[in-house]
């Protein structure tokens, strides 16, 4: 499905991910792990087409994501707030997102049923705009939205972050099952190790811009990776 | 105490990252302040010579007296749009141990030092002193400069307990206009009930205690009121106001525009800046009268295409200068959405396109002062519709600033940069001298023709046009996301 090649992203001197090459396959849940400034967002800006990389591209779906658009119908993502409108109610927003992908208000509303349990009745009929919501609750209203439109990627960035056990349990359930679908491919970044071993099949580590890990997650991944962590944080001691 | 916190609001103002950058805005500002600050002292200076001569036989403070009640309500009326209430950023020093009675002083203390509280004294303290040198009691004119000191702190005081309160706007602008029309048809004079108590502060001194307790008063009550509300749950935390709903059905019916119509509708409705940009807008309609009415510019044709592409382009310049930036906050996901640019700024053409027919249908009764005031003002707005509304939108692929949607628009910088002023030259000018150059050549018809005719050519040219500008704004696309992420402070 996504196929990254001799990518890089450099600013000024400073190289901040190089990636030789990468291939996600079609219905993959994939998930991105790394320290801050790692380069998970870049890589998923990248994605998006919202920074222009200094060398090398991304194939999304045949499609090449800096020279065309066409991957934008198939494509759907959360990465953080600036996502949301915030004059805007989060049923408005729905709407407004699935006008941009085809749906009208039946199909929204369909989808959103869905997610009642999700959202814990703290954001539909609340008479409140986007912005007036808690950061945790205006999370939760963005990821939904961009399962709007029965997307073929789903790419969200930190989306654990800020939310409470219940909803983060729920949400683990929630990319379950989309992962689960065989045509749907989920990228995840997250700081919260459990977390992503628990939803992802692969996970690719990042560290200062360059993969150093690659594995199918198993019952031993987990420790993988607090070792892998672990050693980190040892040499940063040791330095 | 005190002195650390005014050093924090120093650096908090040094260290913005937007200061270097917008420098140079800075200064334009500072140069009109000072300039209003300055004609304030010319007229305080003047104003006992030009009420000599308009009322030879009155005294001028007692004319100044009577229009003071007025002077109060503006001034309530203008702080309510202008004052930034002072909020400092209190959340790092509640766990702190400073005292909360020392953080509501300062925050009173420094609401004080506002320039606003400044304004009146510029006018009065120059007037104070033209009195004093036409041999008025010394005692009384100083002690009547405290007392109006006195007065406009508590306006300043009072200000801030209304703050911001629309109901109390309203009732401000009320009073205002029922008073004046009380006065103006002769009902009741406002100004002959007020003036003698205005007056008394001048003609006894010792009544200077009343507005100086008044001020002390005001001070302690904000001071007990704010002293409560020092927690984040309560004064701190910005209101929130109950949603308001609504699908606005009517716009489906422009197609794939309408989502994009729709949003661009709620953001100028739901927010504070966009929404007065309206108001804004249709008080520009008066902006003729200024024109019309003097004898002055009868005869001046160009001026009076001026005011045509003005008052029909305002909500053009006023809210196109800004596109795309008005969507700052969210552009990311505008860009990472199937989203057809087309259809996102044909939707800001159409709206723009309405507000130029409506200024205009607005603008028709001034076929009142002749018919080429109607003609002229048709033609710019044939000029605006076909010309300027493409090249304002082609500006608008260079604005790479934020814009946060929920701030006062007055003395709001915010977004502005130099693409804002260069942007006026081709909108404003270069309209303008097409048309005196075809005016002093020929006449006022071909003039107006020749406005019309290029706006018409725009209008037919259109969607090739905008098809340029999309490729223009995907082409800026990056630099773009990057810089709306910049947060302005």
């Amino acid at each position: 499905m996504i196929t990254i090649e001799n990518l890089s992203k450099k600013y000024g001197s400073q190289q901040v991910l190089n990636i030789d090459s990468l291939n996600i396959p079609t219905g993959q849940s994939f998930g991105l792990v790394g320290n801050n400034g790692a380069g998970k967002t870049t890589l998923f800006s990248l994605l998006l087409d919202l920074i222009q990389p200094t060398t090398g591209h991304i194939i999304n779906n045949e499609v090449q994501v800096n020279t065309s658009e066409n991957w934008k119908p198939f494509t759907s993502s959360f990465i953080d707030e600036t996502f949301l409108i915030g004059y805007l109610t989060p049923e408005e927003y729905f709407y407004f997102i699935g006008d941009l992908r085809g749906q009208n208000k039946a199909d929204v509303d369909a989808l959103l049923a869905q997610y009642q349990d999700f959202f814990h009745g703290e954001i539909l009929g609340q008479k409140k705009y986007l912005r007036d919501l808690s950061k945790g609750n205006q999370k939760k209203a963005g990821i939904v939205a961009s399962f709007i439109g029965n997307p073929k990627v789903v790419i969200l960035d930190e989306p654990f972050a800020n939310l409470d056990p219940t909803t983060q349990i729920r949400l683990k359930q929630i990319i379950k099952e989309l992962a689960s679908q065989k045509d749907v491919t989920v990228l995840v970044s997250s700081h919260d190790l459990i977390h992503v071993t628990e939803v992802c099949e692969r996970i690719v580590v990042l560290n200062k811009g360059e993969v150093v890990k690659d594995i199918e997650t198993s019952t031993e991944t987990l420790k993988e990776l607090e070792v892998f962590f672990g050693a980190e944080s040892a040499n940063v001691v040791v330095e | 105490m005190f002195k650390q916190f005014t050093s924090l609001q120093w650096k908090s103002f040094f260290r913005s990252s937007n200061l270097g950058k917008s420098l140079g805005i800075k200064i334009v500002m500072g140069f009109f302040a000072v300039y209003m600050l300055i004609s304030l002292a010319v007229t305080g200076g003047g104003m006992y010579f030009i009420l000599r001569k308009i009322f030879p036989d009155q005294n001028p403070i007692w004319i100044v007296s009577q229009y003071f009640i007025y002077w109060i309500l503006i001034e309530l009326m203008l702080r309510y749009f202008m004052q930034k209430l002072p909020v400092m950023d209190i959340k790092p020093f509640l766990t702190t141990p400073v005292k909360k009675s020392t953080i509501a002083h300062y925050i009173l203390g420094r609401s004080a030092a506002s320039i606003y509280n400044l304004l009146t004294l510029f006018f009065i303290v120059p007037f104070a002193i033209v009195l004093l040198f036409n041999n008025y009691p010394v005692l009384n004119v100083l002690l009547w400069v405290v007392a109006i000191k006195a007065i406009v702190l508590s306006i300043n005081y009072i200000n801030l307990l209304v703050n911001k309160n629309d109901k109390v706007l309203i009732a401000i602008v009320n009073l205002l206009v029922l008073g004046y029309g009380l006065d103006y048809f002769g009902v009741f004079s406002i100004k002959e009930f007020f003036g003698p108590v205005f007056h008394a502060l001048y003609a006894y001194p010792i009544t200077v205690l009343i507005p100086v307790a008044l001020a002390l008063l005001m001070y302690y009550v904000n001071y007990t009121y704010l002293k409560d509300k020092i927690y984040l749950d309560a004064k701190l935390k910005s209101k929130s106001v109950e949603a308001n709903t609504s699908d606005l059905a009517w716009t489906k019916r422009f197609g794939d525009m309408g989502s994009f119509l729709q949003l661009d509708l709620k953001m100028i409705w739901r927010n504070k800046r966009t929404k007065s940009q309206v108001y804004i807008s249709l008080l520009f309609v008066f902006y003729g009268l200024v024109f019309y009415t003097q004898d002055i510019y009868s005869s001046m044709m160009p001026m009076k295409a001026f005011v045509g592409i003005f008052m029909t382009g305002i909500f053009l310049s006023n809210f196109g200068q800004f596109i795309p930036a008005w969507d700052s906050s969210y552009y990311s996901m505008m860009m990472s959405q199937n989203i057809p640019m087309r259809k996102y700024l044909e939707s800001k053409v159409s709206l723009i396109t309405v507000s130029i027919v409506a200024m205009f249908l607005l603008t028709i009764p001034y076929v009142y002062f002749g018919w080429d005031a109607l003609a002229i003002n048709f033609g710019c707005a044939l000029y605006n519709l076909g010309v300027n509304i493409p090249v304002i939108l082609y500006f608008g692929s260079f604005n790479k600033k934020r814009i946060e949607l929920d701030q006062s628009p007055f003395g709001n910088m915010q977004g502005a940069s130099a693409t804002q002023f260069l942007v006026m030259l081709p909108v404003l000018v270069v309209p303008i001298i097409i048309f005196s150059i075809f005016y002093y050549i020929f006449n006022l018809e071909v003039a107006v023709g020749v406005l019309s005719v290029m706006g018409i050519i725009g209008f037919a040219m259109k969607n090739y046009l905008l098809g340029l500008i999309t490729e223009q704004y995907k082409k800026k696309k990056y630099g773009m996301i990057a810089g709306f992420k910049e947060k302005a402070s």
